[in-house]
């Protein structure tokens, strides 16, 4: 009797395996039709897709690497129980353009350690998660398409403390979550300028700044958006003051894993094409006016010229733009002076406004 | 057992699938190649996927530069320093915390594991409860609650407890005035040497007077003596004082100086002391009860009292179930200390996982961090099964 015992259990644990790998994978359904019948527009079928693209429309969904844990970027918002945030929309605004639905989105909350490693194993379709463009994270996790929001280190303190600059912090603690590039460049500048801390480091955004909160550190660093999003939470938010000190460049923007050129090209352009349409003026509110606009430039962008190579639907930026809205409009959104984070377009406005922003031509 | 040869005459030689020793070669070697089928299988898989995705595995980056600091140190480090220096640092601190940790969780455990036995209703309920309620809770959640729940409540910098000392509790750690050693201390720490030797002498000569048969004078005491009087006279004659006390005094944010025992590193040690001392305490008390009655009725008989009693006849006999599984908490303390970043204490796996990202090496430097642990664990249950074999050669 014993005996039997072995294969039975051994044939238990396959089926049990065999029924978590399956759970994952596409519905019976399997049909990327989803995707085509929300369009607006009929149109013929593109050709058969390939590579990262074919697997996304196979699975009917587009797995996104986000926070998870910073409002204003990707945050779970409790009244809707939605994910919401700058982040979380350009995922909206990728799955709108390969899927034609906005909603055909699994978002994977990630930690700055995790992040890196997600990309590297191909598990995720694109990483939107704050995460700064770096020479050793291009070659290293993955290509980064155009940055969507640009930003810099900051420093933030307790008002009460006195604290006017970085050399005010000779003997502080620091708070800082690991797996950042904060955390480098914290050692960098405070290094290069001499001035000795101790930090304190987390894995977890959560932990990072409670433990600031509690007072176990006397500033933490961070970009400064994440800074001021950050602080929104904080027990009292009015005690807290971001150095105006910019200790670093850090672009955030989105990350594909290696070896899909088709599938980069296609994230690189949809970040393009909310730019691109927020130049040309078209919203949220207009896009479906615009379709036969006699301005060839718009028209164009909206499908009058067919597919240009992506492989997408001829008519995915009134997709993306029913979707999320322009950049513009994202930016308001999320970030903007009616939200809680108030935040300056600064750099990241359009170049014809004397931003960043600057979206190649798209024919 | 019986004879094989012997049955030959009366049956025919069973044929090999009803043979039970072809059976068992059989199923040994069944088994050997699925787990070797299985690990080639990972093996592939991991180094064709790495090859896919552009990964190379290799350890030239532990001579780079490291780039990132490290809040606590038993070692000098900067961020100057080479990824190398920085896993070693990690290192220590691991050795560091899992030391302590088994050093007070194998005290504290012994303790709870000794009350649950107890007669008095009270303490051992207390200490079932203890048990019950640690075991059965994730260490992780034990952690938060220690960290952020009591640690961090207690005063800010300013408004620090103070102690004479001068002693500082707050809620970055506790500090005391740390020894510093001078010029002196060589001359002194000699001195202190010959008057060790002078105890060893005594020793030896007492112990063959002892077995001569001859009065021991007394001579243990006496070397006793001439050591203090080593020790406090040597303090005197060496001028400075050999060691002196680096109080901890108030700086811009935190206090400077002196030794400081920081929240992080507390908290960290707390949770896996109290966590594992649960386990022990159920070991302890197994091996106790594994100890035949007849054995404390025989050391009552004797007259011997209660700590007697445990001290010569108890514990001696339960150290012998205790120890083996004693080794595996011993290994999952050293393991489970790898929580520590949830806590903000820098041990080997938060500094790994700093490395991995930084470097973006994630599978050699994962695989480093795993061999480290291994032969961490590999060296703690060599000493225990060395100690293991000591205490059981006692059996008959």
């Amino acid at each position: 009797m014993r005996r039997r015992v072995v294969p039975v259990s051994f044939l238990l644990i396959a089926l049990v395996i065999a029924a978590c790998e399956s759970s994952p994978s596409p519905s019976p359904s399997g049909e990327p039709s989803a995707g085509e019948s929300a369009s607006a527009v009929p149109t013929p079928a593109p050709p058969p897709a390939e590579g990262r693209l074919a697997e996304v429309l196979d699975r009917g969904m587009l797995v996104c690497g986000i926070n998870g844990s910073l409002p204003g970027f990707s945050f779970l918002d409790s009244a809707s129980g939605e994910t919401t945030g700058f982040d979380a929309d350009f995922c909206r605004a990728v799955a709108a353009a390969v899927l034609g639905d906005p909603t055909l989105v699994e978002f994977r909350a990630l930690n700055a350690d995790a992040r890196g490693p997600a990309l590297q194993s191909q598990e995720i379709d694109v990483l939107i998660r704050n995460t700064t463009w770096t020479v050793s994270r291009d070659t290293d996790w993955g290509l980064f398409a155009p940055t969507t929001f640009y930003d810099g280190q900051g420093m933030m303190v307790r008002a009460a403390d006195g604290i006017s600059s970085l050399a005010d912090l000779e003997g502080a603690t620091i708070c800082v979550q690991t797996g950042t590039t904060t955390e480098l460049n914290l050692a960098d500048v405070l290094g290069s300028e001499g001035i000795d801390f101790t930090p304190l480091p987390f894995g977890e955004i959560e932990q990072t700044y409670s433990a600031y909160d509690e007072g176990s550190c006397d500033a933490v660093t961070s970009d400064r958006s994440q800074l001021i999003a950050q602080r929104t939470t904080l027990s009292n938010s009015d005690d807290h003051v971001i150095l105006e000190e910019v200790m670093s460049k850090e672009p955030l923007g989105p990350v594909v894993p290696h070896g899909d050129e088709a599938w980069f090209n296609i994230v690189k352009w949809v970040v393009f094409a909310t730019i691109e349409a927020e130049e040309r003026g078209i919203t949220q509110d207009n896009v479906a006016d615009m379709v036969g606009s006699d301005n060839l430039v718009i028209s164009r962008l909206l499908g009058a010229e067919g597919d240009l190579g992506l492989g997408l639907e001829p008519d995915w930026v009134v997709d993306v733009i029913t979707a999320v809205g322009n950049y513009g409009e994202i930016y308001e959104r999320n970030l903007g002076p009616g939200t809680a984070f108030d935040l300056d377009r600064g750099p990241n406005s359009l170049w014809t406004e004397g931003g960043l922003l600057y979206a190649p031509p798209y024919r | 057992m019986t004879e094989p040869g012997h049955q030959d005459h009366q049956h025919a030689a069973p044929p090999p699938w009803r043979d039970t020793r072809v059976l068992r070669v059989a199923v040994q070697l069944v088994v050997l190649l699925a787990v070797g089928i299985g690990v080639a299988f990972l093996l592939n898989n991991l180094v064709t996927a790495m090859g896919e995705r552009g990964l190379t595995f290799g350890y030239s980056f532990l001579d780079r530069r490291a780039g990132f600091e490290i809040g606590e140190s038993p070692i000098p480090y900067s961020a100057d320093e080479s990824y190398g220096q920085a896993f070693l640092v990690g290192l220590l601190n691991t050795l560091f915390v899992s030391l302590c940790g088994i050093v007070l969780a194998t005290g504290l455990g012994v303790l709870i594991g000794v009350a649950r036995l107890s007669p008095n209703w009270l303490v051992a309920k207390v200490a079932a409860g203890y048990v019950e309620v640690i075991r059965n809770t994730p260490l992780l959640v034990q952690l938060f609650l220690i960290y952020f729940a009591v640690l961090l409540q207690l005063p800010g910098v300013r408004e620090s407890i103070t102690l004479p000392g001068p002693i500082f509790l707050n809620q970055r750690g506790l500090f005391v005035p740390g020894p510093q050693l001078s010029a002196t201390f060589g001359t002194w720490l000699a001195l202190l040497g010959v008057g060790l030797l002078v105890v060893i002498g005594a020793r030896i000569v007492a112990s063959r007077r002892e077995v001569a048969g001859r009065p021991s004078l007394r001579l243990g005491l006496l070397a006793w003596l001439a050591f203090i009087g080593l020790a406090v006279g040597g303090w005197v004659v060496v001028g400075d004082p050999p060691l002196t006390f680096d109080p901890p005094v108030f700086g811009r944010f935190n206090i400077d100086g002196g030794l400081a025992l920081s929240t992080s590193f507390t908290a960290l040690l707390t949770g896996l002391v109290i966590y594992t001392a649960a386990f022990i305490a159920e070991v302890v008390r197994g091996g106790i009860q594994a100890v035949r009655r007849g054995q404390l009725e025989a050391a009552r008989a004797l007259g011997l009292s209660e700590v007697d009693t445990l001290r010569l006849v108890i514990f001696p006999q339960a150290l012998r179930v205790i120890v083996p599984p004693l080794t595996s908490q011993y290994l999952n303390l050293v393991k489970n200390s790898s929580l520590a970043i949830a806590v903000g204490y820098p041990d080997l796996f938060k500094v790994g996982t700093t490395m991995a990202n930084q470097t973006g090496q994630p599978v050699p430097v994962m695989a480093l961090v795993m061999a480290t642990y291994l032969v961490i664990s590999l060296a703690t249950s060599a000493l225990m099964n060395l100690y293991n074999r000591r205490i059981q050669v006692l059996e008959r």
